[in-house]
């Protein structure tokens, strides 16, 4: 410390005292700060749950409040969700796994840890503009206007290049966010791995892919399982970036195919809390209160997994 | 007993599975080492466009580069007088941030005092998990907070009106608060950031190591000394990166401040009044129907660089203090 603290000087009755006042102080706050949690739960609930029924959550949106429902946007969520699972999960898990089992310790390695780092500081509004450029218009290499086209508007399949304002161009941004994020927690369940299980594997001759095939990898899977849930659930609750891709906020159809329009729970949300009448304010929490719930849900499973499947290695 | 052909074969087998595992493994930890270069693809996109979109932007003879930097007009949706001066948006950013910091900073850092060195176990152990709860909510459900909770809140507590408490004119303000204004974004921007302050900073008060502590508690320190004078400034750097790394979060919030911080970009530091931040902006034009091409349009990529350097320098910083500053203790 700069300088040393003559800590006896003061008599011991005012500096305990202090330390029971300063006690409860700490305390207040921090009740204070879970305190201002429940609060705006209580309000949303409040406001949200008269409107709540299965109506709520099998019709799409309407002009009028009484009527509108999220069911579009639930939909439009899972599409979302499952894609960028299927992007950010090997990419970042891949990333990983090469950062912490084979990468040589050298200024490259250095420098992509390094780069990972800094993009998880990068706003999620930015990564939206990035991917409405690389994926939405292929950096303005293909037209827009008439882009190169797999099969018709109707079939499952149908491919459309540049992606434009496709439910697919949505994932690709909600991949880029939460990219950082998969590879932060994997390579932490990695590095939990004792090297004394890669050492004996290694011994008994199996080479590094396979000692991290079948070793390292089922011994960390816990922690990246629990990790991959925690980004997916930001993933859903983004709505920055799918504003800035050109999604709608007003969809009456779910998406049949990865290049049709959608919506998400968030952007519809943020649709209903926008306008200015109060009755829509009251819709807006009955879909926070889903959003919420289902996010609930998801930490409630990482936190089973966690204690369920994590076996002390030691 | 084998005969010498079938060992020989043996041997080219081995030896050509062994060649096979080879090209397998090379195949893999090629393939990872592509997932890793991605990453630094998208860094390289990142500056890329917007490096590209911004200097197109400045070579319009509307606007150059330092009427942008140095401009206190920023009024592109305004039809003949279209003025390209960032420093309303910055201003704007600033004043919900600095609000924020104010709210985030003290609460998460005398939350993590708190859990780290004088709670319960129980306690802790109810409460750390509520703040990651706090972290996990959605930000478009902390700014449906601040429209209809905050800010209804916060007239009820300012003006005299319908029953309120009358500080405002109590302290001389005539002026009250609009549907749409800085202090609400800005206090749900700041509970936002709570938890990001709180649980990095108490990792930080967790890493010094106890044998500081008791040899504080050995020459007659109360738990306050203890906590004050020797667990907090042992730890400044990590805290101080909590600090860093919150601003950096509150520099680039976008959804609390579009939906409760308004439109209307103005030079002020008045936290009652309707302002504009960066990410505000380009939700706008985004959702908006602005043609793609034009001036306006291109406006949010010169907004987004500055965001991007507003941010890219706090999380510099946030590192440097954390390489340079830390105590370590063996």
């Amino acid at each position: 410390m700069s300088r040393p603290v003559p800590l006896a000087t003061r008599p011991i009755g005012r500096r305990r005292l202090a330390d029971r006042a300063f006690k409860w102080a700490c305390a207040l706050v921090t009740f204070l700060s879970v305190g201002a949690l429940l609060v705006l739960l209580g309000a949303v609930v409040s406001q949200g749950l008269e409107h709540l029924d299965w109506d709520f959550l099998s019709t799409g949106p309407s002009r009028r409040p009484e009527r509108a429902g999220f069911h579009i946007a639930i939909v439009g969520s899972l599409w979302l969700m499952i894609l960028t699972a299927l992007f950010a999960l090997p990419l970042g898990v891949g990333t990983a796994v090469y950062l912490e089992e084979f990468a040589p310790k050298n200024r490259i390695t250095r420098f992509i840890q390094l780069n990972i780092a800094n993009l998880a500081g990068v706003p999620s509004i930015v990564y939206g503009m990035v991917a409405l450029t690389a994926f939405g218009r292929f950096w303005g290499l293909l037209s827009t206007k008439n882009p190169i086209e797999l099969g018709d508007e109707e079939s499952f399949f149908y491919l459309r290049l540049p992606f434009g304002n496709a439910v697919l161009t949505g994932a690709l941004a909600l991949t880029l966010v939460v990219l950082p994020v998969v590879v932060i927690a994997s390579q932490e369940a990695l590095r939990a791995v004792p090297p004394t299980l890669r050492q004996s594997s290694r011994a008994l001759g199996a080479t590094r892919w396979q000692t991290v095939a079948s070793v390292t990898l089922p011994a960390a899977l816990p922690g990246i399982m629990t990790g991959a849930i925690l980004a997916m659930s930001r993933a859903i609750g983004e709505a920055a970036p799918l504003l800035a891709v050109g999604a709608s906020l007003f969809m009456l159809f779910t998406p049949d195919n990865l290049m049709s329009q959608y919506t998400g729970m968030p952007l519809q949300i943020f649709n209903w809390a926008g306008r200015p009448q109060a009755e829509f304010h009251d819709v807006a929490a009955s879909g926070i209160i889903v959003l919420l719930g289902v996010l609930l849900t998801f930490n409630a499973i990482a936190v089973f997994i966690r204690a369920k499947f994590q076996k002390p290695l030691q | 007993m084998p005969t010498r052909d079938t060992q020989d074969a043996r041997r080219t087998e081995r030896l050509r599975s062994r060649r096979a595992q080879r090209a397998r493994e090379t195949v893999i930890v090629g393939s990872l080492l592509a997932c890793g270069v991605f990453t630094i693809g998208v860094t390289a996109s990142i500056i890329v466009l917007l490096a590209r979109e911004s200097s197109t932007f400045f070579a319009r003879e509307e606007v150059g580069f330092w009427s942008f930097v140095t401009g206190t007009e920023w009024t592109p949706l305004l039809g003949a007088t279209q003025e390209y001066g960032v420093l309303p948006l910055v201003c704007g950013t600033l004043l919900v941030t600095g609000i924020a910091a104010l709210t985030a900073i003290p609460l998460g850092l005398v939350s993590a005092i708190y859990l780290s060195e004088y709670a319960h176990p129980r306690v802790r152990a109810m409460v750390k998990p509520a703040l990651e709860v706090l972290a996990g909510i959605p930000t478009v459900v902390y700014g449906y907070f601040a429209l209809v909770v905050i800010t209804p809140a916060i007239n009820w507590v300012w003006s005299g009106k319908d029953g309120g408490l009358g500080i405002g004119p109590m302290l001389g303000f005539e002026e009250g608060f609009g549907t749409y204004n800085a202090l609400s974004a800005g206090l749900a921007v700041g509970i936002m950031c709570i938890p990001t302050v709180s649980s990095l900073s108490e990792d930080a008060l967790q890493a010094v190591p106890r044998s500081l502590r008791h040899g504080a508690y050995a020459s007659g320190a109360t738990r306050f000394d203890v906590s004050l004078r020797v667990v907090v400034p042992a730890a400044l750097s990590g805290i101080m990166a909590a600090f860093l790394l919150a601003i950096a979060r509150a520099i680039g919030e976008t959804m609390i401040v579009t939906l409760a911080a308004g439109q209307s970009a103005v030079m002020t530091l008045d936290p009652r009044d309707s302002i504009q931040t960066l990410t505000a902006y380009i939700v706008q034009i985004s959702t908006g129907d602005v043609p793609a091409g034009g001036l306006e349009y291109q406006s949010i990529y010169a907004v987004a660089a500055t965001l991007f350097v507003m941010t890219f320098a706090v999380t510099l910083v946030g590192a440097r203090i954390r390489n340079r500053f830390r105590e370590a203790y063996a």
